[in-house]
């Protein structure tokens, strides 16, 4: 082992029931560095994380850290232990207790018995931290960057020589982002080695020294910083090489948008509570377009805006050039829009109702409170739509919480397609199902285009974009960069706009 | 022949409270068996102390008794269904209902000679109180997000003060003897009116159920709150109308209560109803954390919780000791329900069909 690391591991592997998650990874990590491990979703990170925290045993490779060769991390405990600390995107300290209370409960040190003593401690490694907090302050009463702040100081004080951030600015503001950083900065300088996880780019390389980046389970290298720009971060995360020009853009060439019709929707300067910048946008009939964007930067947040899913505080929509209100989910359905959410078991399915009426829901708010459908009525709807998607199920009494995700996701799709809208929103529609699926979905959206339906479609594969839309918006840190529509609809242009800034250099 | 699914039968969530009552029934027809003189299932005609022809008999006082907590179990099962908490302020509640009922009836008399107001009208000022009670526990619930329990332990701790308070913690008797009625006999009918008013809340429930979505909403807020948002549902005002459905009854509870005194007894009135509502609930193999709900099931459980109790009085148990047996029995019905013991009743079922396979 080289002298200044301070951890590395060695042809990790991990399999799950069905899937290997892990192929021989290698990681390393040195004395006041700040690694950042980038991926895109699945590609392995969080596993990674989890192996080197104990939360999963690895099924092979070792694990050294500095002056230990080939530990073994079973449990958390054990990651404490050898001096690995994790701070995880959620808080996870007691909101309830003081500062140093949170910094000091469950280490058995008995310190939590002596108040006078352990506030002492407490406010004397936050002010070596300089942490903008007391130690008798209530955790709650701390900004959410405080917090995070605390439960890194908290890390550190365990003597911990690697510190792992797992997304920890995705709910910080920009100057908490910069007190963040400046946190880090002032480890690294005391020699902690500081693995970042992170999906804004921007944050990557103001912080980060080098970047390892994998990609389906597997490692795909480690860069210095400055060996690797943007735009070959993009591509890397992808898996696709900037002179890679094979993809065909035949088959969706009858859906171009100069040639589709009227103006279905428009927005301008639309903003929600979610936290992005006011956007414009715009579908014609029988468009298919996209907003494409790495993980977090605000694809979804975009078309929850429009849906009225999320609390709009800003700008003005019109359907079919008239300007209308849409302030909640119900209003978007009167004027036709349907949303498919991301996250199917979150926003989508009613577990425990059966399939016919996860089917019918939406049709049925839309019909009214006081005209429910027969029983015979919503069978109909239900068979209708079971045979059309072809949605494997016992029968339409079966919950839909016991059907695969594939057909889960059929049904929520079955649900908006019954309601007949005239647009369409797709969030991330084939994750976590078979390839089979996939190509269905990816057809009947065509299909649907091709019959005068609006789309909109959004994928983190960027392939099943390209042979779906014919427009593409393309997001960045929580705003628009770009629009690509006809030829421009292709790997090399969407990821030298993800990329920006340095794209031209 | 038909045959019977017996894992569609295990599955089936009206299958623990029938099995309930006939074992119910079967234990007391063995009581009657060793006790000679006495008779379950008779009904015999009585004239009562107003003079009236009746019927009476054990079956009538279970139908009697058990209404307030059937139609308090209506209301109760959409709360529960809808914001995954229980309303444990129902007793307390009846009170400010009945007492407000007292205060409109008498007009602030303690021995008024005529009625101070019609009492259709006093039952609507019930039913106004009821539904006002529901919408502060609503609001606190499905606005402020307080959990259920909290949120209505507020009027479970004041709501008998504020009842005592109404009438000046005086006990005023409503002279008109019409006003008994609805907890009694109403003359010439020899079935206790409470058993009609029973039969008329159920039976609004049912058309509520049919002729609305009020059980489609309300499952779907109480299973997934976010989806149903997606979906065009306003979770928040679900939840509000189910805490003012069972403020309305409430107020039919109280009439009934009232009426069968004529006077209130502000600290003993529906004293635990709350908790023997939630218990119907429960009964009824309804998920006390929320989602999908059966009101019929409820609906019997509260009957079974007063077939339980007429039986043991039956059995000359103590009225001391009866939480106490009622417990028990509680206990092995609520373990019986269970997702573990359906589980493993199944898969026993299942073994034995595989085992007569292997015979054949």
């Amino acid at each position: 082992m080289e002298e200044n690391r301070v951890l590395e591991m060695r042809g990790i592997e991990k399999s799950f029931p069905g899937v290997r998650a892990l192929r021989g990874v290698d990681f390393s990590l040195n004395k006041g560095e700040i690694h950042a491990l980038m991926g895109e979703n699945g590609a392995g990170k969080s596993t990674l994380i989890k192996v080197l925290t104990g939360v999963y045993t690895k099924d092979a490779g070792s694990i050294s850290m500095q002056g230990a060769e080939d530990i073994q991390i079973h449990s958390p405990q054990d990651a404490q232990n050898v001096g690995i600390s994790t701070v995880y995107q959620e808080i996870t300290l007691c909101p309830n207790l003081t500062v140093a209370e949170n910094m000091f409960i469950g280490r058995g040190n008995g310190r939590i018995t002596k108040w006078k003593k352990m506030n002492e401690d407490a406010d004397k490694i936050l002010r070596s931290l300089d942490i903008p907090a007391a130690a008798t302050q209530q955790l709650a009463s701390c900004s959410i960057a405080v917090q995070q702040m605390v439960a890194i100081a908290r890390a550190v004080d365990m003597d911990c020589k690697v510190l792992i951030l797992d997304e920890p600015t995705s709910s910080l503001d920009e100057q908490e982002v910069e007190k963040l950083f400046k946190l880090m900065r002032d480890l690294k300088s005391k020699g902690v080695g500081i693995i970042f996880v992170t999906h804004f780019l921007d944050q990557v390389y103001e912080v980060c020294d080098r970047i390892t980046v994998l990609r389906d389970g597997t490692l795909v290298g480690e860069y210095a910083i400055a060996d690797l720009p943007r735009v070959e971060l993009v591509a890397k995360m992808l898996g696709k090489e900037m002179d890679d020009l094979s993809d065909i853009k035949g088959e969706n060439a009858a859906y171009s948008g100069e040639d589709a019709g009227d103006l279905v929707f428009e927005a301008n300067g639309l903003q929600s509570d979610a936290g992005i910048k006011p956007f414009n946008f715009y579908i014609k009939k029988g468009e298919v377009n996209g907003f494409t964007g790495l993980l977090g930067s605000g694809r979804s947040e975009c078309v929850r805006a429009i849906f009225g899913a999320d609390r709009v505080i800003g700008g003005e929509v019109k359907m079919h050039k008239k300007t209308v209100k849409i302030s909640k989910p119900l209003d978007a359905m009167k004027n036709g829009i349907a949303y498919l959410p991301e996250d199917r078991k979150i926003d989508g399915i009613i577990g425990d109702l059966s399939v016919r009426d996860n089917i019918i829901l939406a049709l049925q708010v839309l019909t009214g409170f006081f005209k429910p459908f027969s029983r015979a009525k919503a069978q109909a709807f239900a068979e209708e739509y079971i045979k059309k998607l072809n949605i494997k199920t016992a029968s339409a009494d079966t919950p839909i919480a016991s059907l695969s995700g594939g057909n889960q996701q059929k049904v929520i799709l079955a649900r908006w397609l019954l309601m007949h809208p005239e647009y369409l929103i797709l969030d991330e529609p084939t994750r976590g199902i078979d390839v089979g699926t996939k190509v269905d979905i990816q057809k009947l959206v065509l299909e649907l285009a091709s019959q005068g339906m609006s789309v909109t479609f959004i994928s983190s594969e960027t392939d099943e974009m390209i042979r779906t839309c014919s427009r593409l918006v393309v997001m960045r840190d929580r705003k628009t960069v770009g629009e690509l529509s006809g030829d421009d609809v292709n790997q090399n242009k969407i990821m030298e706009t993800i990329a920006g800034g340095e794209a031209k250099s | 022949m038909k045959k019977i699914d017996l894992k569609k039968l295990l599955s089936n969530q009206l299958l623990i409270p029938f099995t309930a009552i006939i074992i119910l029934c079967i234990v007391n027809i063995i009581y009657d068996c060793v006790n000679t003189d006495a008779a379950f299932f008779a009904i015999e005609t009585k004239t009562n102390n107003s003079g009236f022809t009746v019927f009476s008999g054990p079956l009538i006082t279970i139908l009697d008794n058990g209404s307030e907590l059937a139609i308090l179990a209506i209301g109760m099962t959409l709360v529960t269904a809808a914001s995954g908490g229980q309303d444990i302020s129902v007793g307390a509640t009846i009170a400010i209902a009945g007492s407000a009922m007292l205060r409109v009836l008498c007009g602030g008399n303690t021995r008024p000679e005529t009625l101070a107001a019609p009492i259709i009208v006093g039952f609507l000022v019930a039913c106004i109180v009821g539904m006002l009670c529901g919408a502060f526990n609503g609001l606190l619930v499905s606005v402020f997000r307080i959990q259920p329990m909290i949120a209505t332990l507020i009027l479970f701790t004041a709501g008998r003060s504020i009842a005592a308070w109404i009438n000046n913690n005086e006990l005023p008797i409503v002279p008109d003897p019409k006003f008994a009625y609805f907890g009694s006999f109403i003359p010439g009918i020899p079935i206790p009116t409470t058993v009609f008013i029973a039969a008329a809340c159920i039976i609004v429930a049912a058309l509520l159920l049919k002729f609305t979505n009020l059980g489609l909403y309300t499952q779907a807020v109480g299973i997934n709150e976010s989806s149903s948002r997606l979906n065009g549902i306003n979770p928040t005002a679900i939840k509000f109308i189910s805490f003012i459905i069972l403020g309305l009854c409430v107020a039919v509870a109280a009439l009934i209560k009232v009426s069968r005194l004529s006077t209130i007894n502000y600290s003993v009135i529906a004293k635990d109803i709350e908790m023997d509502a939630i218990l119907a609930v429960a009964l009824g193999g309804n998920a006390l954390s929320g989602g999908k709900f059966n009101m019929w099931a409820s609906i019997l459980g509260a009957y079974i919780i007063q077939f339980l109790t007429t039986t043991l009085y039956r059995f000359q148990v103590d009225s001391s000791a009866l939480p106490a047996y009622k417990a028990v029995v509680v206990i092995i019905l609520v373990v019986f329900s269970s997702p573990v013991v359906r589980d493993k009743l199944s898969s026993l079922s299942n073994k034995k069909k595989a085992l007569k396979k292997g015979v054949a």
